[in-house]
């Protein structure tokens, strides 16, 4: 259970740094926050008490004993993309420093909420 | 004020996200798609690593997908930052003591990130996770020397090779056996290196096709200045 509210936690705390931050770079920051927060609750689904990883790397382990691959094996791709996402988003603040000369999104025009 | 309105927003998301995962039970049963792939895996695949089996033979086409998804991103990053061909790193040296122990463990990072993607289907790792332990390798030469370049016209040339061994493989499934990404190679002795068939050499070649493209990622991220 603690695993859920880490999780949760981790994402609203993603969120908020999206939310209130002036800093493009915080932002981002706070977006792979958010990827961490939803990978740690999709693992902590397929958690199962005293279970191990799912190898079969000796005869001695059964397969009643192991945790839910699927999970595991979706988080890898979620990790993957969300990777793409981060780096696509820097490259395009590394744009916007270039053009505007500053990180904060106040005083760049047409940005503001 | 925003921060006030930006906390109460978060509590009401939070209240509904964690109501909805009380009703999920949390530590006790698996479910029954997890149960097949664990009991049958190890006769269907040959992979030891359920996880392996999973990502690159009952969901290859997927990973196929994913490996896509990377290489857009790797495009669309080098198409936005387009006009960075020529710049430098706004880093300089590193002291004498980085630069030696980073030329030390260069090689050795490189060698890790090789066993972790060529042992894929028997240790937790793969290619995803060897391709990004070789990148941090280059990553840490990016970092101590200021004139270390890697050579672009050959990380496309690895990373397309590595992209049409992935399809080939899968077309070969088809000619042989009955699906894309079928598994036409014995599969071998279970725990062993030379075993569970197409599955070591797709996870070569995308560990592979994952180091080349994170280092050339990050050489486009890295030049900043004139």
């Amino acid at each position: 259970m603690v695993f859920y509210v880490a999780g949760i936690l981790l994402v609203l705390i993603g969120m908020y740094a999206v939310l209130t931050k002036k800093n493009i770079i915080k932002i981002v920051i706070g977006l792979s926050i958010i990827d961490s927060g939803i990978n740690l609750l999709l693992i902590a689904i397929g958690y199962v008490k005293d279970a191990t990883a799912p190898i079969f790397s000796n005869e001695t382990l059964k397969a009643a004993d192991m945790v839910d691959p699927v999970p595991q094996a979706l988080v890898l791709t979620a990790i993957v993309i969300g990777f793409g996402v981060t780096a696509v988003a820097l490259a395009l603040v590394i744009r916007l420093y270039d053009n505007h000369k500053t990180l904060n999104i106040n005083k760049i025009r047409k940005l503001k909420w | 004020m925003r921060k006030v309105i930006a906390v109460l927003l978060l509590g009401i998301v939070g209240y509904y996200i964690f109501s909805s995962f009380l009703e999920i039970p949390f530590g006790e049963n698996r479910a029954t798609i997890g149960d097949y792939y664990l009991e049958n895996s190890v006769e269907q695949t040959g992979s030891v690593n359920t996880i392996t089996s999973i990502i690159v033979s009952y969901r290859g086409f997927d990973t196929l997908g994913e490996v896509t998804v990377l290489f857009l991103a790797s495009t669309g990053l080098a198409a936005i930052l387009f006009d960075n061909r020529g710049r430098k790193r706004r880093r300089q040296h590193a002291s004498l003591i980085v630069r030696i122990g980073a030329h030390l463990i260069y090689p050795l990072i490189i060698l890790l990130g090789a066993y972790v993607f060529i042992h894929g289907h028997l240790t937790p790792g793969g290619g995803f996770q060897g391709g990004a332990i070789m990148a941090t390798g280059v990553l840490l030469m990016f970092m101590s020397y200021r004139s270390f370049e890697v050579n672009h016209k050959w990380l496309t040339y690895l990373e397309s090779f590595a992209g049409i061994t992935f399809v080939t493989i899968g077309l070969s499934g088809l000619i042989w056996g009955d699906s894309f990404l079928a598994n036409v190679l014995p599969l071998g002795v279970p725990n062993e290196l030379f075993s569970a068939g197409i599955i070591p050499i797709i996870y070569i070649a995308v560990g592979i096709k994952v180091g080349a493209e994170l280092t050339g990622l990050l050489d486009n991220l890295l030049k900043t200045i004139k």
